[in-house]
């Protein structure tokens, strides 16, 4: 068991060191660096000028060396400055990262909430109305593109009725640790991480309530059955544990879905998390800004299936040998 | 000379454990397993799950990789060819699969199915792959017609009959038949060992018959090899190994048939009780110290044990 | 005769099909008596097993109708509600079930399982019912308790498994077991030894025990009564040893033939003809066999074929098996046809 934990965090290493080298070649392929995206179209700079800068901060260096000195920096938490903003990637990151990552719980957590229940509910009482209308809510969310069900959450909850926030994660005029400025924050919260989170719960309702009809008919159910055990204990004690393990292990690879939502929803509703800045940063050509924020979201990957494998070994005792 | 001789053959899988999923071990699946087929004859491989006795089959067939030891058909040895030069031989040997169900192509229909063997052999003009098919499955008693349907439109005991011809499209001279009747009802049973009896007699087969069903063995064998733990426990005609089983194993499984006299039950339960307490007392001249058996050591022309050399 | 368990009277299993209720056991009446192991036979899709989810009130409620009775000690459990039925089964009424691999929660140790009918059945401490669990372990034939008990089921072996789950059945003291196919999944040596174990348990559990299975070997080594099943109905009810030596039905006498180890060596096995009716068109009215054996004469059937007690215990359905003989054999020997 312990042997098996470290031994899969000891495969993220190499896995998370291809990650960056990739990362690193694919961003140097990209058409224009830093200085183009700074620079170009400015007047008063030169070619001359900027290849001089490009030499004063080693961007003509090959390749591998300009490699070397990136990820030499990086395990150490230095990820560089960004051009655009004129300070350290580090910092800059900080605070979006914590945005962000409050979002992608509150989706999760709101997306199980609602989505295991409706879950449970449409697969034991399969083809009642119950059953029907939560189906139908299943084709809904998996039919219906994010950024547009986000465009009508905002404007509906948004303008028309006002109830919350438009943009921004917090109000800015509030002192940072006040109660009001957590009631701010969450009310900023709500309108991207409910339209976030009522589209999430797709995946886990049809894996659920699929799951619950298969094992309805496993013989070990028929073996609660026959030993008089109460329908709802049969439920509770042997079918739900059954289906819910898979789920508990899926918590990981929700990471990822998660972090390709977040562009979309910060985007729309201008919440100062990593995707908006990922946005930025491409279009700003802020070259070191991408490389991290692609980096920190491929190592959020990369993290999230190794958690899903060790939860699932925890949890069922099949994997749980040796 | 013998049509399929299997001498000492083995087929070991990797087992890879420890921090970086090295080999640490083998599994024996077959380990040094010989026995020859004569033309015509029906040859029984039998034993208990994972005694090795398919592996043997597809090893022989090349669906295993062969570890160590020779399969000799007709004197060539097919665990060293490689897939080219097998090619010419694969025709002569066919397989005949457990479950008639899964084991044919569900999206294709009988003519499809029966053809394509042909299809990978010879080149023949539709008109003539087609009248090659309506003999074949008339001569498998199924209705000339039914070649355009599915195998889900058929019976059990019709599909297995569609696998056998499928099996018979290219006059094969060996058929190994990995459990041919056991998905079947009794009645269905009955009515395929008949056909396969008939057909053997009709093409000139030799069946090397696979299963763990004692029974069937004994009414379709005329000789039989008895497998455990990948090994040879003995070797024998029906009569040999029914009527006078020499290894302890073979007592035990032969003990293990139902005993179809109602009024046996009682006896039958006391001959195994005793076969269990043998197991305790005399383990030792029967397996070697790492409980592996003995290699067969003949003990009449016809009748091998795997004893101790010079033991018993 | 000892004093009876379970009476079935008229038992009748309808499921819908596109619609219609079509009968899989279409009216079957047995008495189980206490310490008497009942033996139903059949091949697949005569109703066996139908029957016997039945019993246990395990058909989907939705697409199965029940009549008749099963009158355990007295009481009628076709029809009972659930939670009444749940009073009952695991209780009085114990099922080993065909498959050991996939009757176990792959979840939850072997203790637990155990366990859990104790839960709903008997007031007993944690540390009593832990006790019981090693008692039936033991029981059944399992020497490491302690460490079986705190295994789950991926741990043990298909015959310890199908050890566990007779130790299931077994937990409440049952007056009445309903063993489906319990050996059908094991191998040759492991079907002897639970075999064996289930004929010891039965002396000295006292409970009767109805085991359903295909194979007529395993009928003759553990039953003392047989019912043969063909499409939904007993064609023929005795005593084992009566059955054996003077099969009466021709679909008893043809299933016989056509089992590989009774005939000798090489000889034609009996093939019976066509095919088993499916139970959307099967004929109900007449003899339910007679398609199978076209060279009997349509007169020898009768009209709607009744169980005879042809012999005390032995009840034979219709009358063709009068004049039944094998289509190799020819009627000139004239005993032949009087048995």
């Amino acid at each position: 068991m312990v042997k098996f934990i470290i031994r899969r965090v000891l495969i993220m290493i190499p896995q998370l060191f291809l990650l960056s080298l990739i990362i690193f070649v694919l961003a140097k392929q990209m058409p224009g660096d830093a200085v183009t995206g700074a620079f170009m179209g400015n007047p008063n700079v030169s070619d001359e000028q900027m290849e001089k800068i490009r030499e004063e901060y080693g961007l003509n260096d090959p390749w591998y060396v300009q490699y070397g000195h990136w990820i030499g920096k990086a395990v150490k938490g230095d990820l560089g400055s960004s051009y655009t903003h004129k300070q350290p990637v580090t910092s800059l990151l900080a605070g979006r990262v914590t945005t962000t990552v409050t979002l992608g719980l509150f989706i999760l957590i709101v997306s199980y909430i609602i989505a295991i229940p409706l879950g449970i509910i449409a697969g034991r009482w399969t083809d009642t109305w119950a059953d029907k209308l939560i189906v139908l809510y299943n084709y809904f969310s998996f039919a219906t593109p994010l950024f547009v069900f986000a465009l009508l959450m905002l404007y509906f909850f948004g303008f028309v009725l006002g109830w919350f926030p438009t943009g921004n994660s917090v109000d800015v005029r509030l002192d940072a640790g006040s109660w009001e400025y957590y009631v701010s924050k969450f009310k900023h919260l709500v309108l991207p991480g409910m339209s976030g989170a009522i589209l999430a719960t797709f995946g886990t309702i049809q894996y659920l309530r699929n799951d619950i009809i298969d094992t309805k008919l496993k013989d070990f159910v028929k073996t609660a059955r026959a030993k008089g055990v109460p329908e709802g204990k049969v439920y509770t004690r042997h079918i739900l544990r059954n289906s819910l393990l898979p789920i508990a292990a899926f918590l990981g690879y929700e990471i990822t879905g998660l972090i390709a939502g977040s562009i979309f929803l910060e985007m729309i509703f201008s919440y100062p998390g990593l995707g908006q800045l990922f946005i930025q940063s491409i279009t700003g050509r802020d070259f070191t800004v991408t490389t991290a924020i692609v980096m920190i979201s491929g190592a959020a990957v990369i993290v999230g299936t190794m958690l899903s494998d060790i939860i699932l070994s925890i949890i069922d005792p099949r994997i749980r040998i040796e | 000379m013998s049509l399929l001789n299997v001498k000492d053959l083995k087929v070991h899988f990797p087992i890879r454990g420890g921090f970086f999923r090295s080999v640490v071990d083998q599994v024996r699946a077959v380990d040094g397993v010989s026995f020859e087929l004569e033309p015509g004859e029906t040859y029984g491989l039998v034993g208990e799950s994972g005694c090795g006795k398919t592996t043997t089959g597809r090893a022989i067939i090349g669906l295993n990789k062969v570890t160590g030891g020779e399969v000799l058909f007709n004197g060539e040895n097919l665990a060293t060819m490689n897939a080219h030069e097998r090619k010419k031989h694969m025709r002569d040997i066919q397989m005949i699969f457990q479950d008639p169900y899964s084991s044919l192509n569900g999206r294709k229909n009988v003519l499809n199915i029966i053809a394509e063997p042909l299809r990978n052999f010879e080149r023949l003009s539709p008109k003539e792959e087609l009248s090659r098919v309506q003999n074949m499955i008339e001569r498998v008693g199924l209705n000339p017609e039914s070649i355009y349907k599915y195998p889900h439109q058929f019976s059990g005991g019709q599909r297995q009959r569609i696998g056998i011809a499928r099996a018979l499209m290219l006059n094969p001279k060996l058929i190994i038949a990995d459990e041919p009747v056991s998905a079947l009802d009794v009645s269905v049973q009955a009515q395929v060992l008949n056909f396969m009896q008939e057909i053997q007699k009709d093409f000139g087969l030799t069946y090397l018959f696979i299963s763990h069903d004692l029974g069937v063995i004994k009414h379709i064998c005329d000789r039989i090899g008895i497998m455990y733990k990948g090994r040879f426990v003995e070797e024998g005609t029906a009569e040999d190994v029914y009527m006078d089983p020499q290894h302890l194993y073979t007592k035990r499984l032969i003990s293990a048939i139902p005993e179809m006299d109602p009024a046996k039950k009682f006896e039958k339960m006391e001959m195994r009780k005793e076969i269990n307490a043998a197991y305790r007392t005399e383990y030792d001249s029967y397996f070697d110290k790492d409980g592996r058996m003995f290699d067969l050591k003949p003990i009449s022309p016809t009748h091998s044990v795997a004893i101790q050399q010079g033991g018993m | 005769m000892a004093e009876s368990v379970l009476e079935i009277e008229n038992l009748r299993t309808s499921f819908n099909i596109k619609g219609n209720y079509y009968a899989a056991v279409d009216g079957v009446s047995l008495t189980v008596h206490k310490n008497e192991v009942v033996a139903i036979v059949g091949e697949s899709g005569c109703g066996k097993s139908a029957l016997a989810l039945s019993i246990m009130g395990l058909h989907n409620a939705k697409t199965t109708k029940l009549e008749g009775q099963a009158n355990l000690k007295g009481q009628n459990l076709i029809g009972l509600p659930v939670d009444k039925l749940n009073k009952i089964r695991g209780k009085d009424l114990g099922m080993i079930f065909q498959d050991p691999m996939t009757a176990l929660n792959p979840l939850a140790t072997i203790g637990r399982q155990i366990e859990e009918p104790m839960d709903y059945h008997m007031k007993l401490s944690k540390a009593a019912k832990r006790i019981r669990v090693m008692e039936l372990l033991e029981q059944v034939g399992i020497k490491d308790v302690n460490r079986i008990y705190k295994q789950y089921p991926h741990e043990l072996s298909g015959g310890m498994r199908q050890r566990v789950v007779i130790a299931i059945a077994l937990a409440c003291n049952p007056v009445m077991l309903i063993a489906d196919e319990p050996t059908t999944a094991l191998d040759v040596t492991i079907q002897a030894q639970i075999m064996d174990l289930m004929k010891e348990l039965q002396r000295i559990t006292d409970s009767g025990i109805i085991l359903i299975t295909h194979d007529l070997g395993v009928v003759a080594e553990m039953a003392d009564r047989v019912a043969v099943m063909y499409a939904g109905e007993f064609v023929e009810i005795a005593d084992v040893q009566s059955l054996f030596d003077n099969p009466l039905h021709p679909y008893t006498r043809s299933l016989l033939n056509s089992i590989p180890s009774n005939m000798s060596d090489k000889e034609k096995l009996h093939v019976i003809e066509g095919i088993v009716p499916s139970i959307q068109n099967l004929d109900r009215e007449g003899c339910r066999f007679a398609p199978r054996i076209p060279w009997i004469s349509a007169e020898a059937h009768e009209k709607n074929p009744k169980l005879h007690e042809v012999e005390p215990g032995h009840y034979v359905r219709c009358t063709c098996y009068k004049d039944f003989h094998f289509p190799e054999e020819r009627v000139e020997d004239e005993h032949y046809v009087t048995t």
